[in-house]
Parts: structure tokens; C-alpha cells; sequence
């Protein structure tokens, strides 16, 4: 079978895989047990499987297990844990911004590449920032008081 | 620590007195789902001997030996805020910090039955009902602390697990009954703490789920894991109510570990290797029969008004009437109808479930509102008797209503069953815009007039709407149709017939309810069930009545508002949004973009939560598309447990109902649903998302009301409101989509 060897989270990880197609989502919940990344939709329509690969933000359902290659792959395990939070993910927390959670790391992670873009974006970037992913319980205006509260952290 | 739910799967499985000495090891450590999966065989998981009768103390409350508590909730945390909530409600009435209470909820081994958890009724019912539990064991921890010391129970106090009395003594809760049930009824009457003396109840503490769900942690049933399991998906056909002639299981024999499993029209798949399954299901050669049962979405409002009706009923009459009569005829009558779409949840995970079901009994994970109700079903589709299966609630995507969750949970039944071990199935986009019960589509026709003085005077609603069969045992689920087992027969679709009037003076009121037959796809009751669009078409209406009054809307309501609580968020959303008394529409702006204003009103089902929303718009004239740059929206619920809670369902209720106004129809041909993804079944995205602004009544005194609907309803009209404050043109159908008003436009 196929192997592959990944980067994820700063450690490094062999994957087998009968069909190098796989999408990477898949690798990542089944055989590493990271299972912040999520299901939406398969079509890269919805966000819910966003990781960053070498810091860009790249949806997981259609990146390709074969197509990784070298480069790094950061999911939300990888940014901080409940006792040691991200920054983003303590702004998320102080802003109790998320309902269901289902879509929330994916948002996350959008916010974490926007920041290092865009270090002090404002309402209007954010908003842009985030189109791609999709939240239906509402959580959208906490998310953007997360984004403003995490980018004014960082600037200290 | 949170304790999952997961965690203490196999409680269930532990006596009383085992599991109260076995508390403190418990909580001491955090065992893994899989781990929880394996210490709860299918054998144990029915035996808990846990009472769960509505009437007994014990049903809802266990005091460990440690001095925490665990509170047993029949109702869920929908990502709604319960899980503090109820902590707080609980912890108010035992003077116990939140920390120090667990929370289970709806697992049938363990929780009561509090009825599904839908309607608004977490807190208002389910809440209360735990609030109640508390404060009968308080009242009966200081009786037993009573005797022990020889004082009056008068004058001990409890707080943080210790009875107290005023001479410094002190006894512990563990003390008085650790290793004992309590074996008190619920006394109704047990005095509740005075709400001037509330510490927990009313601060907005944060939910204890949080950390977990930004940071990844948070188990899903999406994420849940059991030994030994597999993955499954179920093939849905082309068109609804097509049957298998052939399937070909050469086609996917090449993909490792693929089982086809076949049950009449039922078609599965399953496989060690998700993956697998993906393609499995993608790929599997079915031949399937024609089949074009439907009506196409483009024929569902001809449909409403023809029938075949079941019934009509009359939903309220008050007044003269006569005058209702003479509307009919009347000349000056003003006359409009409104059409509310078929939706889908639209939930953003597909639903998915995991079942472990064996010749001698069963568990089912699935993130159902109603874990208690299909105990009973998926008890009937394994045939085995209800107390050797346990269903247990794990979260899911949020669910506005019945998603697709209990039909993946009886497609992994069914698969289990088969297969014979652990089955994972989890949908796939298609599946659930395809799939999930659909909100019921909803037609109204209204007729008023108004009086000299520009009041109005006679009102008549017709409504038509998918009635609800009565007695209905549980909504026909998918899979089990297919295979051929009995389901019963009919719909549901939530109370969709209240909010029909208007919540302001008349002389007159008429609301009649045309009740139709079966609904063109599978209905289900969707967030705010038929008020969203009841109060769409009244709170437009009203508007449509002021303009020909040529009087300010929000005046025209205010001048015959009777309720102080009602007309108090009305005066708020003014205030907010710094409200310009005039008539509508504005005067013409020249230019591209035009601004507008408006606002909405409702009582939710006449007699709980309060809301108004005001909201500014800009309707680009060129393109017809609709900006919402600010929504202002005032909320009395009464008593809150947790305002912040709140204030994020009505930040909730807004943008998504803004989404279902602007974008949301769940479009179908004579065979299927067409809309199947996120391109052709739009959500509002961030960077549609307008500033809200909220501002939350403080009610201590009063009871606590629903918080997760009612804001939603005022939303459409509101809109709709102010694009006609802008442009003249009145949306009487929803979605509001740029092509509809463009046309208008012109």
C-alpha cells in the first residue's frame, strides 16, 4: 500500500493509503486522530475542513493526500489545546463565539492565516476574509468581535 | 472539568450505590469515546435501574460522595447554552457553584423524559422542571439536616454541600444521604429562591463547552468512535420513490473491505475505510426505476391553494363577525397574499450517527432532540424489547428542527443490524439538502379595512399550510421506508397556525387555517414553525395597511398596542435605531442605491417571548440585490439564566432567518430536489452580515421564556419593511433573492 509521509503539527507522520487520491480530510481524522477538521460539504463550498498548508489556508477535502508533499500541515490541535490556547482560539473563547462549533475550527483557521496577512484587519476585511466559510447558527457577529479581539492581543 | 457525556457511558451499567462511591474516580480522569464505547456493552446498557420517573427527585439529581452533583437533563445543549443554563438554574436553588454540577443529557438509560428538546421550551419547561428537582432536594436535605441537629429546618441554610446552622454547627450533603437515593417526589410547591436573591441565575457566565469546540476537542457524534466499528453511507435513490430493479456489486469490488447491503429499496454500503464507503456509494451501479411523484417547486403555491385540503379550521374570531363577512365585498378592502418557501435546515455538518446494535441489545449515538421518542422506533426496527436499547445524545451540527439526524441514526441501525457490528454513517452534502425533512411551505391571503381614523377595523387570515396528523407516533423515517418496515402514516410540521392575527387592536379578527394534505416533500418542524412566516405576512400587512393610512408604521402599531410589555420593546427598537416618524415610502431618493428602513413586532405565540426588530437597508436599484446594513432588535424574555446565552440566539435567530428571507429555497422537479449544494441553496456569508444591535429586557421577576425562536420571526417582515421604505416595492414571497426585486423594480 502507498505511504506517504506528512508534516502535521510540527511532527512528522506516515500515512498509508490504498488510493493516493484520498483527500487529505480523511488521513487526518481516520488514521491521525485529528478530527478537528470536518465534513461539510466535499465541494470546497462551506470551509468546515480548513487546515493551513505551509501557513495558507487550503480546504482538506480537496487536497489530495497524494498532493501534500513536503509541505506543513497545521490543523486546530495544532494551534493550542483548551488549557493552552491559540490566541485566536482564546479571543474565540472570550467572545463565546460559536453555537453548534461544527464550522468554528474551520473558521478559526481562516482567522489565524488572516492575521498573519493582515495583522490588524478591519470589520470589512474580516468579513471578506471569512466569505468562504459558512456558519448556520448565527455565530458570524461573535466571530467578527473574536477577529478584532485576537488582532488586538497580538498588537499587545 | 466538563464531563462528556461520552464519559460516563457506562454509568449505566453501575448500581446506585457503585456509582455514587465510584463518583470521585469518575470525574477523576477523562476517558476517551472509544474507551466510553467499551465499558458500555449492549448488555449492561439497559440495566441502569436509574429511576426516571418525572415525579421522583432521584430521576433528576445524584449527589456524589464528593459533594458534587449530577443533574440529569432530558433536554440537550443544541449548541444553545443549556449546558450552563441548566447549571445555573440547578445551582441557584442548592447554593452549589456551577463547577461543582455534571450535566447529562438526553440519554434513555439516564435522563428522564422531558419531551424532545424543540419549541423553546429548554429552559421555559425543561429548565424550570430541573429548577424544581433542586429545590425539592433543598427542601429536603435541610429536613434531614433538621433532625440530625434538633433545630427547625428553618433556620439552617444550605450552600457549597453543607447544611449550616446559625450555632456554627455544619453537616455535609455527603453525609446525609451519600450512598442513598433520595426517594422524594417532586413537591411542586418547594419554595424557589427569591430572583433578588440570585447569585448564579442571571450572570453570563461562559458555557463549559467552549474551550473544547474552538480548540478541536469538542467530540461530535461525527467524531465518535467505538471499537470495532465501520463506516457506512446508504445510497438514496435518483427520485423520490424510486425502486431497485438491479444492483451491481462488481462495481465497486475493487475498493477494499465494501460490503453491499440490501433490504428491498434500501441500499448501503459499508466498509472499515470511510473513504471506501465514499466511493462505494458514489460509485455502486444501481439501477433504479422512473419515478416523478412531484410537483416541481415552481407549482407549490397553485398547489396550497387548491388543495386536496383535509380540513379547515378557525384558528381565532373575535369581534363582529359580520365585518369580516362584509371584507369580502367590501371596495376600500386592502388585499395581499405571501408565500413562504420550502427550507431546508441547511445544517452545515451532514448528520450522521453510530450504532452498535446486537441480537441481545443496542446502543444508538445520534444527536436527535428527541432521544426518548426513537428509542421506541429503533427499538421496532431491530425487534428487540425497548429496555435492552439505549439511545444517547452527542452533538451534533446545529439543527434548526428535525434535520436529517434520526434518518442517519435508523440508516446505522439498519446497517448494524446488518453487518452485524458498530456502524458510523454519515451523510453527504447531497443527501442532507436532499434529504432532510423540509421546513412545510405556507400560503396566506389577508384582508382588512381600516376605520375614519385610520385604524384597522375588520381582519381576515386564510391560511394555507400542511396540517400535522394528529397522534403522529414519529415522522416516517427514510431508511426504514425503503426497506420495507412499517412507519406510520403522516406529517409533521410544529404549531404553524399560531400568530396568524394581529398583536394590535381591531374590530373585527378572522383566522382561518386551510389544512393541506401530505406536503410536496417530507415536512418537519424548522426553526419558528409557520410563526416565521404567519408573522411575515402580518407584520407586513400592518405595514401595508399604515402606508395606506399614510401614517408612521411604528406609530400605526403603537396607537392600538396594548400590551405594556409589547409596546415597551416597540418604544426600545425606535429608540435604538433612532426611529424618523413619516409615512413609508420614504421619498424617493435619486441614484443607484436606495435606504430604507423598517420594522416588525411579534408576541411569540401570543403568549410568551416579546421582540421587535428595526432594520436599515440599501437595495441597489441596478442589480436588485439587498444590503441589510443594521438590525436593531429589543427582547423580553423574562426572567434569563444567562443573558449572554440569550443574546447569542437572538443573534442567531436574526442572521439565519435573515439568510432563509434573503436566499433560502429548497428547489425541486417532478423527481428530486435540485438544490443540493451550497451554490444552489445560498447562505448568507459574512460578508453580507449587517451590525446588530441587541438589547436584552430585564425581567427577574417574571418566568423565564423561550429565547431560541422568537427573535426569528420578526426578521422577514422587518426586511421586507424597509425594502419598501426604500423602493415602493412590496416582497410578499420569500427568499427576497436580487433577480425577484429586480423585476419588481422595473
Amino acid at each position: 500500500m502507498p505511504t506517504f509521509t506528512l508534516t502535521v503539527n510540527d511532527a512528522t507522520r506516515t500515512v498509508e493509503a490504498w488510493d493516493p487520491e484520498v483527500p487529505l480530510l480523511y488521513a487526518l481524522r481516520n488514521d491521525l486522530g485529528l478530527h478537528a477538521v470536518k465534513f461539510g460539504c466535499g465541494l470546497a463550498q462551506c470551509g468546515s475542513r480548513l487546515v493551513l498548508l505551509d501557513d495558507a489556508p487550503a480546504l482538506s477535502c480537496i487536497v489530495r493526500l497524494k498532493d501534500v508533499g513536503a509541505r506543513r500541515v497545521v490543523t486546530p490541535e495544532g494551534l493550542g489545546s483548551p488549557d493552552k490556547p491559540h490566541p485566536v482560539q482564546a479571543a474565540f473563547i472570550a467572545e463565546q463565539a460559536a453555537q453548534c462549533g461544527y464550522c468554528t475550527n474551520g473558521i478559526v483557521m481562516a482567522t489565524v492565516a488572516l492575521l498573519r496577512r493582515i495583522p490588524r484587519p478591519t470589520r470589512e476585511q474580516a468579513q471578506q476574509a471569512l466569505a468562504g466559510n459558512l456558519c448556520k447558527c448565527g455565530s458570524h457577529d461573535r466571530v467578527l468581535r473574536a477577529v478584532q479581539r485576537a488582532a488586538e492581543a497580538a498588537r499587545g | 472539568m466538563e464531563l462528556r457525556q461520552s464519559d460516563v457511558a457506562g454509568a449505566g451499567a453501575l448500581t446506585r450505590r457503585a456509582w455514587l462511591e465510584a463518583g470521585a474516580v469518575v470525574v477523576g480522569f477523562c476517558l476517551a469515546p472509544t474507551q466510553a464505547a467499551l465499558a458500555q456493552t449492549a448488555a449492561a446498557a439497559a440495566g441502569a435501574g436509574r429511576s426516571l420517573r418525572l415525579d421522583e427527585v432521584d430521576s433528576f439529581l445524584a449527589f456524589r460522595g464528593d459533594g458534587t452533583v449530577v443533574v440529569y437533563s432530558g433536554k440537550v445543549d443544541l449548541g444553545t447554552g443549556h449546558r450552563i443554563a441548566m447549571r445555573q438554574m440547578v445551582g441557584e436553588e442548592l447554593a452549589l457553584a456551577v463547577e461543582r454540577i455534571e450535566l447529562i443529557e438526553g440519554d434513555t438509560a439516564l435522563t428522564p423524559n422531558q419531551g424532545p428538546t424543540a419549541g423553546s421550551t429548554g429552559v421555559m419547561r425543561g429548565g424550570v422542571q430541573l429548577r424544581q428537582a433542586a429545590a425539592t432536594a433543598r427542601e429536603a436535605l435541610l429536613a434531614m439536616a433538621a433532625q440530625r441537629l434538633a433545630l427547625p429546618a428553618e433556620r439552617l441554610t444550605l450552600s457549597d454541600g453543607e447544611v449550616r446552622a446559625p450555632d456554627g454547627r455544619s453537616i455535609g450533603v455527603a453525609a446525609l444521604i451519600a450512598g442513598r437515593t433520595f426517594d422524594v417526589k417532586m413537591n411542586p410547591k418547594a419554595p424557589l429562591k427569591h430572583p433578588s436573591k440570585y447569585v448564579l441565575v442571571g450572570q453570563s457566565l461562559p458555557r463549559p463547552d467552549m474551550p473544547d469546540k474552538v480548540t478541536g476537542r469538542h467530540v461530535f457524534v461525527h467524531d465518535h468512535v467505538v471499537p470495532g466499528m465501520v463506516h457506512g453511507r446508504v445510497v438514496r435513490p435518483p427520485a423520490v420513490g424510486a425502486r431497485v430493479l438491479a444492483v451491481d456489486e462488481s462495481s465497486v469490488s475493487k475498493l477494499p473491505g465494501v460490503r453491499v447491503v440490501r433490504i428491498a429499496d434500501f441500499v448501503g454500503v459499508v466498509s472499515a475505510d470511510e473513504w471506501a464507503v465514499v466511493r462505494a456509494a458514489r460509485e455502486l451501479a444501481v439501477q433504479w426505476s422512473d419515478s416523478a411523484p412531484l410537483i416541481g417547486h415552481s407549482a407549490v403555491v397553485d398547489w396550497a391553494r387548491s388543495g386536496p385540503f383535509v380540513a379547515e379550521e378557525v384558528i381565532s374570531a373575535k369581534g363582529d363577525a359580520q365585518r369580516v363577512v362584509a371584507l369580502r365585498d367590501a371596495a376600500d378592502a386592502v388585499h395581499a397574499s405571501y408565500a413562504w418557501p420550502i427550507q431546508s435546515h441547511g445544517s452545515i455538518g451532514p448528520s450522521c450517527a453510530v450504532a452498535d446494535v446486537r441480537p441481545d441489545g443496542g446502543t444508538v449515538w445520534t444527536a436527535s432532540q428527541a432521544s426518548h421518542r426513537f428509542l421506541n422506533v429503533f427499538a421496532s426496527l431491530v425487534d428487540l424489547p425497548r429496555e435492552k436499547l439505549r439511545v444517547i445524545y452527542l452533538d451534533g451540527a446545529g439543527c434548526y428542527g428535525m434535520n436529517g439526524h434520526d434518518d442517519a441514526a435508523a440508516d446505522a441501525v439498519l446497517l448494524s443490524k446488518a453487518v452485524g457490528k458498530p456502524v458510523r454513517v454519515q451523510w453527504s452534502r447531497e443527501d442532507e439538502l436532499g434529504w432532510d425533512p423540509k421546513g412545510p411551505p405556507q400560503l396566506l391571503d389577508l384582508k382588512a379595512t381600516l376605520t375614519p381614523d385610520g385604524r384597522i377595523d375588520a381582519w381576515e387570515t386564510d391560511m394555507w399550510v400542511p396540517r400535522a396528523t394528529a397522534n403522529l407516533e414519529w415522522i416516517p423515517l427514510l431508511g426504514p421506508l425503503a426497506a420495507g418496515m412499517r412507519q406510520p402514516v403522516g406529517q409533521a410540521v410544529g404549531l404553524v397556525s399560531q400568530n396568524g392575527d394581529p398583536p394590535y387592536g381591531a374590530n373585527a379578527v378572522k383566522v382561518t387555517a386551510h389544512w393541506l394534505g401530505p406536503a410536496p416533500l417530507r415536512p418537519s418542524n424548522i426553526r419558528a414553525p409557520g410563526k416565521v412566516a404567519n408573522c411575515f405576512a402580518v407584520e407586513s400587512f400592518v405595514d401595508e395597511l399604515a402606508a395606506k393610512a399614510r401614517a408612521d408604521p411604528l406609530a400605526f402599531r403603537l396607537r392600538d398596542m396594548a400590551n405594556p410589555r409589547g409596546a415597551g420593546v416597540i418604544r426600545r427598537v425606535a429608540q435604538m435605531v433612532g426611529w424618523q416618524p413619516r409615512p413609508s415610502p420614504a421619498v424617493a431618493a435619486r441614484g443607484g442605491v436606495a435606504a430604507g428602513r423598517g420594522m416588525a413586532y411579534i408576541h411569540y405565540k401570543n403568549n410568551e417571548t416579546y421582540v421587535a426588530v428595526a432594520m436599515e437597508v440599501e437595495v441597489d436599484r441596478a442589480t436588485g440585490e439587498i444590503a441589510v446594513r443594521r438590525v436593531c432588535c429589543a427582547h423580553d424574555c423574562g426572567l434569563m439564566i444567562n443573558p449572554d446565552a440569550v443574546r447569542a440566539q437572538v443573534e442567531g435567530n436574526i442572521l439565519q432567518t435573515l439568510s432563509r428571507t434573503l436566499y433560502e429555497e429548497t428547489t425541486f422537479d417532478r423527481s428530486r430536489v435540485t438544490s443540493v449544494d451550497w451554490a444552489s441553496y445560498r447562505l448568507l456569508r459574512f460578508s453580507a452580515v449587517p451590525r446588530l444591535e441587541i438589547a436584552l429586557i430585564e425581567r427577574r421577576e417574571e418566568p423565564p421564556l423561550g429565547a431560541g425562536e422568537a427573535a426569528s420571526t420578526p426578521v422577514p417582515a422587518a426586511l421586507a419593511n424597509a425594502v419598501f421604505d426604500a423602493t415602493g416595492v412590496r416582497l410578499r414571497s420569500v427568499p427576497f433573492t436580487s433577480g425577484k426585486v429586480k423585476a419588481l423594480l422595473a
